[in-house]
């Protein structure tokens, strides 16, 4: 059964979002998603490339006030 | 009967926090209403910062040591016993010798480790200078280097997030005083599409590697390395030939952690900013060992530990929580062998670095020896 896990990356500089959603597809198995929340504009850009380019699945982007909502699904 | 603090991990954070405690929390220990345990791993602290400057031969290893029992409070209960399982339900902590240790509140500072060995190759085919004996083995390695290409590729997650660019900058200036800079490569890679998690250091790194002919791949997460032929690949399906990799591994946790089923990979979660394992109110999460999003670095540790001891003694004397941990991180950055700068920035200051100086190079040294002020909870 799919697992989604959230990572509250709101504020976080360092390591940043991205980072965080690498760090944190090593821990689930494939087909899980993985829910980051940011407030880093960059975010909504930068993880959907990087996604694209390891060829995971972007599930969705939403914006709700200033905070992103970006779904990944771990393909590999 | 008295409260028993035990805590979990004898590393910068555990150490920190019962030193802090002791002072706090002196009235309640001589009244025996309290008791601070820590059970730890090892006979010997390391002050882990010091490992950049090994390959070099900028360090004596025996600056990097001090005795455990030596930097603790005598009145903190120690024992190197390390921790087998972690029984948040019963309160109990099982360890190694067949020990159990209850408490009224725990903390866990049990800190993260190298796994080299998550991606094929990688420990047959890398150096690493984020442990003594992988420092060890690559100033071995740069004694024999007269010359190639060199990878400095950074893995998630890891601690020490600027530790990756020093020593690209240290490689530079040990290889030019050596004489073989011109016959040398560097290529760093990082796993996000700029040199640095923080965008200001990214910013401030890029020029800088221009200016010193340090070329750079980003969005390089290493799948594989083959030793043998020294190539090292990523899934973004790059290759790269080597003669000398140097690499940043990935972390996890402690075992222990996973194994109590307390957080995958060895992370606990942990409320940002109470730093309490989340659903608890008496287990307290610092350093490395923690989930949040944070950089995983000693002053990480050090601030959130002031939070801690500050909480957790106002719990056992008054009841109540103190204050918020406010995410403040500090590093210093050495830009070379002779130049330094500094980053701080908290959940809401974004971190604005400095032009390096010598003089922060030198504060940066003196904190080397300084840490030990630190972690005896005197600075």
């Amino acid at each position: 059964m799919t697992q989604r896990t959230t990572i509250d990356a709101r504020g976080s500089f360092c390591p940043g979002p991205l980072m965080e959603l690498i760090a944190n597809l090593k821990l689930v198995e494939i087909g899980d998603e993985i829910e980051v929340l940011s407030t880093d504009e960059g975010s909504a850009k930068d993880i959907p490339a990087w996604v694209k380019k390891v060829k995971h699945e972007m599930v969705g982007i939403d914006q709700k006030g200033d905070v992103w909502h970006v779904v990944v699904r771990k393909m590999k | 009967m008295a409260k028993k603090i035990l805590i979990v991990g004898g590393g910068l954070a555990g150490t920190i926090i019962a030193n802090g405690l002791c002072r706090q929390l002196g009235k309640e220990l001589r009244a025996n209403e309290v008791t601070i345990t820590v059970i730890g791993n090892d006979e010997q602290h390391m002050y882990q910062p010091g490992l950049l400057y090994v390959p070099f031969g900028r360090i004596r290893e025996k600056e990097l040591f001090r005795d455990q029992r030596s930097v603790l409070d005598r009145r903190i209960v120690f024992h190197i016993d390390p921790a087998t399982k972690i029984d948040i339900a019963a309160k109990s902590v099982a360890t190694e010798s067949g020990n159990t240790f209850e408490y009224d509140y725990l903390v866990l500072a049990t800190g993260s480790r190298l796994r080299p060995d998550t991606i094929p190759g990688m420990s047959e085919g890398a150096h690493w200078f984020y442990d003594l004996e992988g420092a060890r083995k690559m100033r071995e390695a740069l004694d024999e280097f007269d010359g190639g290409k060199i990878i400095v590729n950074v893995n998630a997650p890891h601690k020490c997030p600027v530790a990756p660019l020093e020593i690209t900058f240290m490689l530079r200036d040990y290889l030019q005083s050596r004489g073989v800079w011109d016959k040398t490569e560097i290529i760093y890679t990082y796993p996000i599409g700029r040199l640095h998690a923080l965008e200001p250091v990214a910013n401030w790194a890029q020029p800088e590697f221009d200016k010193a002919g340090i070329k750079y791949e980003t969005f390089f997460n290493t799948k594989s390395v083959d030793a043998e032929k020294k190539i090292i690949s990523s899934e973004e399906e790059s290759d790269l030939e080597y003669d000398m990799l140097v690499t940043i591994p990935p972390h996890h946790g402690a075992a222990v952690i996973s194994d109590s089923g307390l957080g995958a990979g060895g992370w606990v979660p942990t409320d940002r900013e109470t730093l309490l394992h989340n659903g608890t109110d008496n287990i307290f999460v610092c350093g490395d060992t923690t989930n949040i999003p944070i950089s995983k670095a000693g002053s990480t540790a050090h601030f959130e530990a002031d939070t801690i001891i500050d909480n957790l003694a106002s719990l056992v004397t008054e009841g109540r929580m103190a204050r918020k941990y406010d995410g403040k991180v500090f590093c210093f950055i050495e830009t070379g062998m002779d130049e330094g700068t500094y980053v701080w920035f908290n959940y809401q200051t974004p971190p604005n670095p400095g032009p390096p100086s010598q003089m922060v190079h030198w504060f940066k040294l003196a904190y080397n020896r300084l840490y030990w002020l630190s972690a005896r909870g005197l600075l």
